[in-house]
C-alpha cells in the first residue's frame, strides 16, 4: 500500500486546463437552453458508438480520461447505455453493418439529445471513403451537431468538440 | 537463421518472392495444396493468412492463396479456382484458423471451401451480415468500386446449448464502454461460461475493395489505417511488400528508424493495456498511472515526428521523419525515465493481492491449444511459444538487434501481463540500442516500377502480433489486389477458449489481455 501511495505523492496533480469551445466545428444547433446549461452546468452523460473506425479514435477517446485531460474532473463521464446519455459520440465511417446499431443508439437516447462526429471518417467518410460496405460520414446516418476533424483528432480537440456541443452560443 | 534455406516440402515449385523476408510461392492443384498443407503442418508451420483473389479480367482464373509460417519463411500457395465449380479444398482441418478466412474469402469473393466428402465447415457468412445479397461478391471485378448493393436478411444462427439451467447472455454490437463494436453470445449456467460464441465483421468497411481503386503509393495510407492502433506496423508490411515487388532497398537508416517507431508502438500499446488490466482487476490506480506514461510518450512522438500515432510516418522506400542527435538525447533520457516508472509500476503490480486473485489462473489458454488454433503475438507468447518475427525470421534491422523473446508457460491473464512488462523492458533497450548504433544514410530511396501481376509480401511482429500484408500490382501504378491480415484472425477463436470454464464478470479482463483489433479483421 505504501508503494501506490509513494506513488501518488510523487505524481501529484498534472491535469491541465480544458481547451475553450470552437464554433467553427458546429453543424447545427444545441436543442438544450442557456437556462438549462445554466443549471446542469457541464454535467454531461457521454455514450460512444464506434461505427466502423480503425480504432485510432477510440485510442484518443480513451486519452481524453487520462490524468493529463482528465475530462471527467469536468463533470463530462461515459455511461453505459444510451438510455442514460445526453451526447453521442460517434466514430468512423459508418459500416452498413453497423448502420442499424447505430439508428437504434441514437433512438434510444432521451430528447433533447446532441451527436459529436469524431474524426475524418466520421466528418466526410475519410479514407473509407463510401462502397458496399460503407455508408461514409456519420451525418449521413443520424444528425450531427459537432464535427471534430482529424485523423485522430486529439484529446484537447474531442473535449472542445463536446464543450462546443454543450454550450447554447449558436442556438437559433 | 538461414535465409537462403527452402522449405523442404515435397512437390511443388518453389519460387522466391523477392523482399525482406525469406518468401517463396508455388502455384499448386487442389491435391498439391492439401498435401502441401499436411506438409508444413507437420513439420510444426502454421497458417498466417488465406485470401481469395480474381484473375478473370486477365484470362485467369479466381485464385485461392495460403500462407504459411514455416522455420525458414513464408510459403504462399496459389490455387486456381475456375468460374465454372468455384470450390477448393478446405483447410479448416488441418489449421483450425482458416475457418474464419474462408467464410470471408466466400462472402467476398464467393470461393467454397468443400470437406472430402464435397460439404461446406461451416456455410454461415462472416463479414456478410445483412448489406448484399448471398449470391453477390463484393471483391469480384465486375462490382464497381463505388457499388450500393441492395441489403438483405441478416439473421445469424448461432450455435445453440441447451440443458437444465443453460441461458444466454448476448453482448454488442454496441458494447458499456469505448470499445470496438462485435457480437458476444454467452451460454452460461449461473455466472460460469459454457460456450462463448463470436460474431463479428460489424465494421466490415470494403477496405480490400478501397485498395483497389489506389495507386501503390496511395495504398500506403490506408495500409496504415487497416487497425489504428498498429500503424506503424502495417505500414511497414505494405511498404515492404511493394518494395519487394519494385526491387527497392531502404537504406539501413530508414530502416532502423522504422524499427524505433514500431518499438515505440509496441510500448504506447503496452502500457495503455497494462493501465486497462489493472482498472478491470479492480486497481483504478494502475489506469492512472499507465495512461499518463502512454500520453508521456504519444506527445513526444507528437513533438519528435509530428503524430502521436505515428500514422504515415513509414512510407515505400523509407522513412518520412529523421532523427537529430538533441531528438535522439530525449528518447534516450525517456527510456532511463520510463523504465524506472516502469519497475516501480511493475512491483506495485505483482505485489498486489487483489490483482493475483483476479489474474493468476484466469482466462487460461495452454500451449497445446494455442498450438492448434495457430496463435500468434503476445498471445501466442504467453502460452509457451516463443515465435516472434522479430527474431525468427528476423528481418533487417532486427537481424542486427539481438532481439530476446518474452515468454511464459501459464496462458492466463497474468502470463500475458508478465509478457507485455518484459516486451516494454525490451523495447526500452532495443530503442537505446538502435540511437546507439543509428546508422547514416538517406531516408527515402526511390521506389522503382512495380511490374503489373506480381505479387509481394511483407510481414512484421506488430505489438499484437504478425501482420501481413500480400500485394499484387497492376497496370499503371495501380493496386490489383492487396489483402492485409491481422494476428487477431488467429487470436478470437482462441479467446473463446480462453473463458471456458470461467465466470461472466471475469470476461471483460479476459477479452482486454488479448485486446484484439475488431477493425483489423473485419476490414
Amino acid at each position: 500500500m505504501y508503494k501506490i501511495l509513494f506513488q501518488l505523492a510523487r505524481t501529484g496533480r498534472i491535469t491541465e486546463r480544458a481547451p475553450r469551445p470552437d464554433e467553427t466545428l458546429r453543424q447545427a444547433a444545441t436543442p438544450f437552453g442557456a437556462d438549462l446549461l445554466r443549471l446542469l452546468g457541464r454535467a454531461l452523460a457521454v455514450r460512444h458508438v464506434d461505427a466502423g473506425s480503425c480504432n485510432g479514435c477510440e485510442l484518443e477517446i480513451h486519452a481524453t480520461n487520462n490524468p493529463y485531460y482528465n475530462l471527467e474532473g469536468l463533470g463530462i463521464k461515459f455511461v453505459a447505455s444510451p438510455r442514460h446519455a445526453d451526447l453521442l459520440l460517434v466514430t468512423g465511417p459508418v459500416s452498413r453493418n453497423m448502420e442499424e446499431a447505430l439508428r437504434r443508439t441514437y433512438d434510444a437516447m432521451p430528447d433533447p439529445k446532441l451527436v459529436v462526429a469524431i474524426g475524418d471518417c466520421g466528418c466526410d467518410g475519410g479514407i473509407f471513403g463510401e462502397n458496399y460496405a460503407s455508408c461514409g460520414r456519420v451525418a449521413n446516418v443520424i444528425p450531427v451537431n459537432v464535427a471534430v476533424p482529424g485523423c485522430p483528432p486529439e484529446p484537447a480537440a474531442i473535449i472542445r468538440g463536446i464543450l462546443t456541443a454543450v454550450t447554447a452560443a449558436a442556438r437559433s | 537463421m538461414n535465409a537462403l534455406r527452402t522449405p523442404p516440402i515435397d512437390g511443388l515449385a518453389l519460387e522466391p518472392i523477392a523482399g525482406a523476408v525469406p518468401a517463396w510461392r508455388a502455384r499448386c492443384d487442389a491435391g498439391s495444396w492439401l498435401t502441401a498443407a499436411a506438409g508444413v503442418a507437420q513439420r510444426g508451420g502454421r497458417l498466417a493468412a488465406l485470401w481469395a483473389s480474381d484473375g478473370r479480367d486477365a484470362g485467369q482464373a479466381f485464385a485461392v492463396h495460403a500462407a504459411f509460417a514455416t522455420y525458414e519463411g513464408l510459403l504462399c500457395l496459389e490455387l486456381p479456382v475456375p468460374e465454372s465449380k468455384p470450390v477448393y479444398p478446405d483447410l479448416s482441418l488441418l489449421y483450425p484458423c482458416a475457418r474464419r478466412m474462408q467464410r470471408a474469402a466466400f462472402d467476398l469473393m464467393g470461393l467454397e471451401a468443400r470437406d472430402a466428402d464435397g460439404s461446406r465447415p461451416d456455410a454461415r457468412g462472416w463479414l456478410r451480415h445483412g448489406a448484399w445479397r448471398e449470391n453477390l461478391h463484393p471483391l469480384r471485378r465486375e462490382i464497381a468500386a463505388q457499388a450500393r448493393l441492395d441489403p438483405d436478411d441478416a439473421d445469424y444462427a448461432f450455435i445453440l446449448v441447451e440443458g437444465e439451467g443453460v441461458h444466454e447472455i448476448a453482448v454488442g454490437p454496441v458494447h458499456a464502454g469505448t470499445i470496438e463494436p462485435g457480437h458476444f453470445r454467452f451460454s452460461v449456467v449461473g455466472e460460469r461460461v459454457l460456450r462463448l460464441e463470436e460474431h463479428l465483421g460489424y465494421k466490415h468497411k470494403g477496405i480490400e475493395k478501397r485498395f483497389e481503386s489506389l495507386t501503390l503509393a496511395e495504398g500506403a495510407r490506408l495500409a496504415g489505417r487497416v487497425s489504428g492502433d498498429s500503424t506503424v506496423a502495417y505500414a511497414w508490411a505494405y511498404a515492404m511488400a511493394l518494395e519487394g515487388l519494385a526491387g527497392t532497398r531502404p537504406s539501413p537508416r530508414a530502416l532502423w528508424l522504422r524499427a524505433l517507431l514500431l518499438e515505440r508502438e509496441r510500448i504506447a500499446n503496452h502500457l495503455g493495456d497494462l493501465g486497462a488490466l489493472g482498472n478491470d482487476g479492480g486497481l483504478a490506480f494502475g489506469l492512472a498511472q499507465f495512461s499518463r506514461l502512454k500520453e508521456d510518450m504519444l506527445r513526444l512522438n507528437a513533438r519528435l515526428f509530428g503524430h502521436r500515432y505515428l500514422m504515415d510516418r513509414v512510407v515505400p522506400g523509407g522513412i518520412a521523419v529523421d532523427l537529430d542527435a538533441h531528438a535522439a538525447e530525449e528518447i534516450l533520457t525517456e527510456c532511463t525515465r520510463l523504465r524506472a516508472e516502469l519497475r516501480s509500476l511493475r512491483a506495485i503490480y505483482y505485489d498486489h493481492a487483489g490483482l493475483q486473485d483476479r489474474c493468476i489462473t484466469c482466462g487460461r489458454l495452454d500451449p497445446a491449444t494455442a498450438a492448434e488454433l495457430g496463435v500468434v503475438g503476445v498471445a501466442a507468447r504467453a502460452s509457451g511459444h516463443a515465435i516472434d518475427l522479430r527474431a525468427c525470421p528476423g528481418f533487417a534491422p532486427y537481424d542486427q538487434l539481438e532481439t530476446r523473446i518474452a515468454s511464459h508457460r501459464n496462458g492466463d491473464v497474468a502470463a500475458r501481463i508478465v509478457v507485455r512488462f518484459e516486451e516494454a523492458f525490451e523495447s526500452i533497450e532495443l530503442q537505446r540500442r538502435i540511437l546507439r548504433r543509428l546508422p547514416q544514410g538517406a531516408l527515402l530511396a526511390p521506389v522503382g516500377e512495380a511490374p503489373a501481376g506480381r505479387w509481394g509480401v511483407g510481414w512484421v511482429e506488430g505489438w499484437r502480433g504478425e501482420v501481413l500484408v500480400a500485394l499484387q500490382a497492376g497496370t499503371d501504378g495501380r493496386v490489383r489486389r492487396c489483402h492485409p491480415h491481422d494476428p487477431s484472425w488467429q487470436n478470437w477463436p482462441a479467446l473463446e477458449h480462453a473463458v471456458i470454464g470461467n465466470i461472466v464478470p471475469d470476461f471483460p479482463l479476459i477479452n482486454k489481455s488479448f485486446n484484439l483489433s475488431y477493425a483489423g479483421a473485419d476490414l
